[in-house]
């Protein structure tokens, strides 16, 4: 077991992530590139749902916010994607501390009420401010980031673009993710804990409660606008379905999935989702009814999620060999 | 240290806490006690900024803290634990002595430091002292109530408060987790010559280590002074001692 410990797993998912493009099926590439970017939107969502206790019903709304963002800068303006890229988490902070300094000031479900609203307001925003945004048909060919450079590296050098947007993809994702566990293993993130576990209690050991909060909901926000910045980039346009509450809701399940007393829990349910979805609606058209046996059974059998469940047999199977 | 005058609040039309005036001086030991109903836990919370009075000011350390959020009320110097337990309970005891540490310290800021080994050596001077080291890697919950008791104190006096305002710290234990508390408690207060006051039930353990005595009934101040002087006040003896025997 031990050795199993010390190997560092994070940097081994990213180096076999890296290698998915040399399967040379362009299917692969495109799944595993969807699945880096809603990886890191749940993980971004779980600092809120899983470190500081908060229900959001409206993450979609900073997705959208930063696909948005990169997509019209980039279509639009003809901006580079190095700058396009980071304004994505820039505009999606700055809407998460406007939204999020009302959206504090309330608990629990009038909380996540709240959240939900704010986010109605970006899609309607999306949807019908037309001279900007595209209206209801989004704004399609949004172009990719210029990796030629990619193509004078070896291996990568014989690659597709969508490949190269990939790998490009799987560095930054590792790089929020690598943020984000440093951000949860802070002692700010432990401050977050503690509003989790006893929002009084944290109050009386000094914590401006409501100030944590916003911070968290600010970073959490600023995350999934880096992750929609990339995702309008993928889907080669922006749409104002990317803020409706259908794609808060989706994250919100990955996030459970997986588990959200898990760092890494949301990522793997987000993959997981996201590949079962492939597989069933390949052969059925009862994807909804599947996801809700699913969840159904999760939600009772397995609360802690995937990890979770993985987490209690491992160490089943090592009580018992001790 | 602590003054408090005319303090008010009303719940409908219910006056919980009717123009309470108080007031204990640096170091000393004092006791709130009264039945059921008498005003205590409303008012505490008026001290310490969970609810707003509806008139009156409260002092601490000559400086005007009335209306301040309990934060604030906490950052000036006032430690606290509540009637019901109130501890973190999914993280561990070194975690939720740790996170008071870092409120405290004003590291709560601090996005990038490993928060593993922070202060590691003062949270544990800190739970040696309240003799709950040999449990600081155990998640919090699973400790007896008596132990999160300890523990709570602990989160308290990790703010390093010169006041620090105890709940009826003994409620719902056993005989003997009562007096292992109470022994705790008057050994802290003594060494951190802190200014303690608390309510409680148990009549023994308030004329065991109180230097000064209040007595609420029906939110208002009907005896005040020594053990001595409210053991024999004849108030007292009618609606609260009286009562009880």
């Amino acid at each position: 077991m031990s050795v199993l410990r010390r190997i560092p797993w994070a940097l081994v998912v990213v180096a076999a992530a890296l290698l998915v493009p040399l399967a040379g099926s362009r299917f692969y590439t495109f799944v595993a590139t969807e699945g880096a970017i809603l990886a890191l939107f749940a993980v971004s969502l779980n600092l809120l749902l899983g470190y500081t206790g908060l229900v959001s019903f409206g993450h979609a709304a900073y997705f959208g916010i930063g696909a948005y963002t990169t997509g019209l800068l980039m279509k639009q303006a003809g901006v580079p994607f190095v700058l396009a890229f980071p304004a994505a988490g820039v505009l999606a902070a700055v809407g998460a501390l406007v939204f999020g300094f009302f959206c504090v000031r309330l608990t629990t479900i009038y909380f996540a009420m709240l959240t939900l609203a704010f986010a109605q307001i970006v899609w309607a925003i999306c949807f019908k401010w037309n001279a900007v945004t595209g209206g209801e048909q989004g704004t399609p060919d949004i172009p990719y980031p210029d990796l030629g450079w990619m193509a004078r590296l070896p291996i990568a050098g014989d690659l597709g673009t969508s490949d190269h947007f990939y790998l490009l993809t799987v560095v930054l994702v590792a790089g929020c993710l690598w943020v984000l566990r440093r951000i949860v293993g802070s002692p700010f993130g432990r401050i977050l804990t503690t509003i989790r576990e006893n929002p009084e209690r944290a109050e009386f050991i000094g914590v401006n409660v409501r100030r944590w909060q916003l911070l968290a909901f600010v970073i959490a926000g600023a995350f999934a606008g880096l992750a929609g910045g990339l995702f309008g980039i993928f889907s080669s346009g922006v749409f104002p379905d990317f803020a409706y509450w259908p794609k808060s809701s989706e994250v919100l399940i990955m996030t459970i999935l997986g588990g959200i007393g898990y760092f890494y829990g949301p990522a793997v349910g987000a993959v997981v989702l996201l590949v079962l979805n492939q597989q069933v609606t390949s052969h059925t058209e009862y994807w909804p009814l599947i996801l809700g046996t699913i969840l159904i059974v999760l939600l009772f059998a397995f609360p802690g999620g995937i990890v979770g469940a993985l987490d209690a047999a491992v160490r089943r199977a090592r009580f018992r060999r001790a | 240290m602590l003054e408090v005058r005319e303090l008010r609040r009303a719940f409908g039309g219910f006056q919980a806490v009717a123009g309470v005036t108080l007031r204990v001086s640096r170091g000393q030991v004092a006791a709130i006690i009264g039945p059921n109903g008498a005003g205590k836990t409303t008012f505490f919370n008026l001290i310490t900024g969970h609810l707003r009075p509806d008139a009156g000011v409260v002092f601490l350390d000559g400086r005007d803290i009335t209306g301040l959020p309990p934060h604030e009320v906490c950052r000036r110097g006032m430690g606290r634990s509540f009637q019901r337990t109130n501890i973190f309970p999914n993280l561990t005891v070194f975690q939720n002595v740790q996170a008071a540490l870092i409120s405290h310290r004003r590291r709560g800021l601090d996005l990038f430091s490993r928060v593993d080994g922070l202060y590691r050596d003062e949270t544990e001077a800190l739970l040696v002292s309240l003799g709950l080291v040999d449990r600081a890697g155990e998640t919090s919950r699973f400790l007896s109530h008596g132990a999160q008791k300890q523990l709570e104190l602990g989160i308290a006096l990790a703010s390093q408060p010169r006041l620090l305002l105890l709940d009826e710290p003994t409620a719902g234990m056993s005989a003997s987790e009562t007096r292992e508390t109470i022994m705790l408690i008057s050994r802290i207060a003594r060494d951190r010559a802190l200014t303690l006051l608390f309510t409680e039930h148990d009549m023994e353990v308030v004329f065991s280590i109180a230097e000064k005595i209040t007595v609420l009934h029906q939110g208002r101040v009907i005896a005040d002074g020594t053990p001595h002087e409210v053991r024999n006040d004849a108030d007292v003896r009618r609606v609260y001692l009286g009562e009880r025997r």
